[in-house]
C-alpha cells in the first residue's frame, strides 16, 4: 500500500483533524493523570526503605520522572520537526515545531521545580550545580531560547529557519543529560542525581510513573495541537479556507 | 477524618510534597485555559482582518486560494 505521506502536511488538511482530536486526547489524559494520582498516593508505600531510604516526598517522583521524560523527548520532537522543516522545506513543519515548545518549556520547568522540592528533603538542598541538575537547566534555556528567537524575528519565514537552527544544534544537550547521570563508570562521575535504575523500582510505582508519563504524553499532543490550530490560522489568514472556517467557528 | 488529615499531612513533607504537585498542576490548566482563550481571541482577529480585506477588495473579489504545501516529489 502506498501512502501520501505528505497529504496532511497540508495545514489546510491538518486543522480540523487537529480540532477533531484535541479533546479526546485531553480526556484520555486527564483520566490516565487522575489514575497514576489516585495510584500513586494510596496503592503505594509510604515510605522506601533499602539503600534510599524515602520518605513522604519520593512521591514526587510520579511528576518529577515524567516531566523530565517529557522535557527531553519534546526536545526531540521540537529539533525533529524544525529539522524536516528544513529539509522539505514544508510549512507545517516549523509551525509543529512552534507548537510543541511552549509545552516542552512547561515540562522542563516542571522537571526542575520539583526536583528542586524533592532534593531540599532528600539531599538538603533545592539546587546544586550537579551535572544533571545544571543540563536541564541549559534545556530549559534552550526552549526559552527558540520562543524568543523566533519571536524577536519579524519574517515568519527567516525565524522559522533561524530558530530551527538553533534547535537542531541545542541537540546536543540530550545526549549530555542522559549521559550525566548514566554515565559508563559511575567513579568517574560525581553526581549528586540518582542514577535511573528502572528496574529496581517497585511495581506499584512504577505503574503510576507510567501511566502519568502516558498522560503527560497525550497532554502534550492535546496541548501542541491546540497551540498549532492557533498558529494556522495566524499564518493561513490570507487564505480563504480560513475565511470560512473563522466564519464557521464565530458563529458557534 | 483524621486519615485525611494524615493525607494531607503527608508525613510531615506536606510543603514538598503538595509544592511540587501543586505547581504541576497549577501550570498545566494554567496552559489549557490560556490556549483556550488565545483560540478565541485569533479566531477575533483573523475575522477582523478577512472583514477588513474584503472590504477593502470590494469591487475586484479576493483571489486568494487555499495554498498548497510545497510538497517534494516523492520518489
Amino acid at each position: 500500500m502506498k501512502m501520501n505521506w505528505f497529504k496532511f502536511a497540508s495545514p489546510t488538511a491538518f486543522y480540523p483533524i487537529a480540532g477533531r482530536l484535541v479533546p479526546w486526547l485531553a480526556g484520555a489524559a486527564l483520566i490516565l493523570i487522575l489514575f497514576s494520582l489516585y495510584w500513586g498516593f494510596f496503592e503505594t508505600p509510604e515510605r522506601l526503605g533499602g539503600s534510599n531510604p524515602q520518605k513522604e516526598y519520593y512521591r514526587i517522583i510520579f511528576i518529577h520522572v515524567p516531566a523530565a521524560w517529557m522535557s527531553m523527548w519534546l526536545y526531540l520532537v521540537l529539533a525533529g520537526w524544525a529539522a524536516i522543516g528544513l529539509v522539505f522545506n514544508t510549512r507545517l513543519s516549523f509551525m509543529m515545531a512552534n507548537a510543541v515548545a511552549p509545552t516542552g518549556a512547561i515540562f522542563t520547568f516542571i522537571a526542575l521545580w520539583t526536583g528542586a522540592f524533592w532534593g531540599r528533603p532528600s539531599w538538603g538542598t533545592y539546587w546544586d550545580w550537579d551535572p544533571r541538575l545544571t543540563s536541564e537547566l541549559i534545556l530549559f534555556f534552550l526552549y526559552i531560547g527558540y520562543i524568543a528567537l523566533h519571536s524577536a524575528i519579524d519574517d515568519t519565514r527567516r525565524a522559522d529557519r533561524a530558530a530551527a537552527l538553533l534547535a537542531i544544534v541545542g541537540l546536543v544537550m540530550l545526549p549530555i543529560i542522559f549521559w550525566s547521570i548514566n554515565c559508563p563508570d559511575p567513579n568517574q562521575c560525581a553526581a549528586l542525581h540518582q542514577r535511573s535504575s528502572m528496574s529496581k523500582v517497585e511495581s506499584n510505582i512504577l505503574l503510576a510513573m507510567l501511566t502519568m508519563t502516558l498522560g503527560f504524553w497525550l497532554y502534550s499532543f492535546a496541548t501542541t495541537f491546540s497551540r498549532l490550530r492557533g498558529i494556522i490560522l495566524t499564518r493561513e489568514a490570507d487564505s480563504t479556507w480560513v475565511r470560512d472556517v473563522v466564519a464557521r467557528e464565530a458563529a458557534v | 477524618m483524621d486519615s485525611l488529615l494524615d493525607f494531607l499531612r503527608q508525613g510531615g513533607y506536606a510543603f514538598f510534597v503538595w509544592g511540587a504537585f501543586g505547581v504541576t498542576f497549577l501550570l498545566m490548566i494554567a496552559e489549557t485555559v490560556q490556549l483556550r482563550r488565545s483560540h478565541r481571541t485569533i479566531l477575533s482577529r483573523v475575522g477582523r482582518l478577512v472583514r477588513l480585506r474584503g472590504s477593502q477588495n470590494a469591487p475586484t473579489a479576493p483571489t486568494h486560494t487555499a495554498s498548497t504545501p510545497k510538497t517534494p516529489a516523492k520518489s
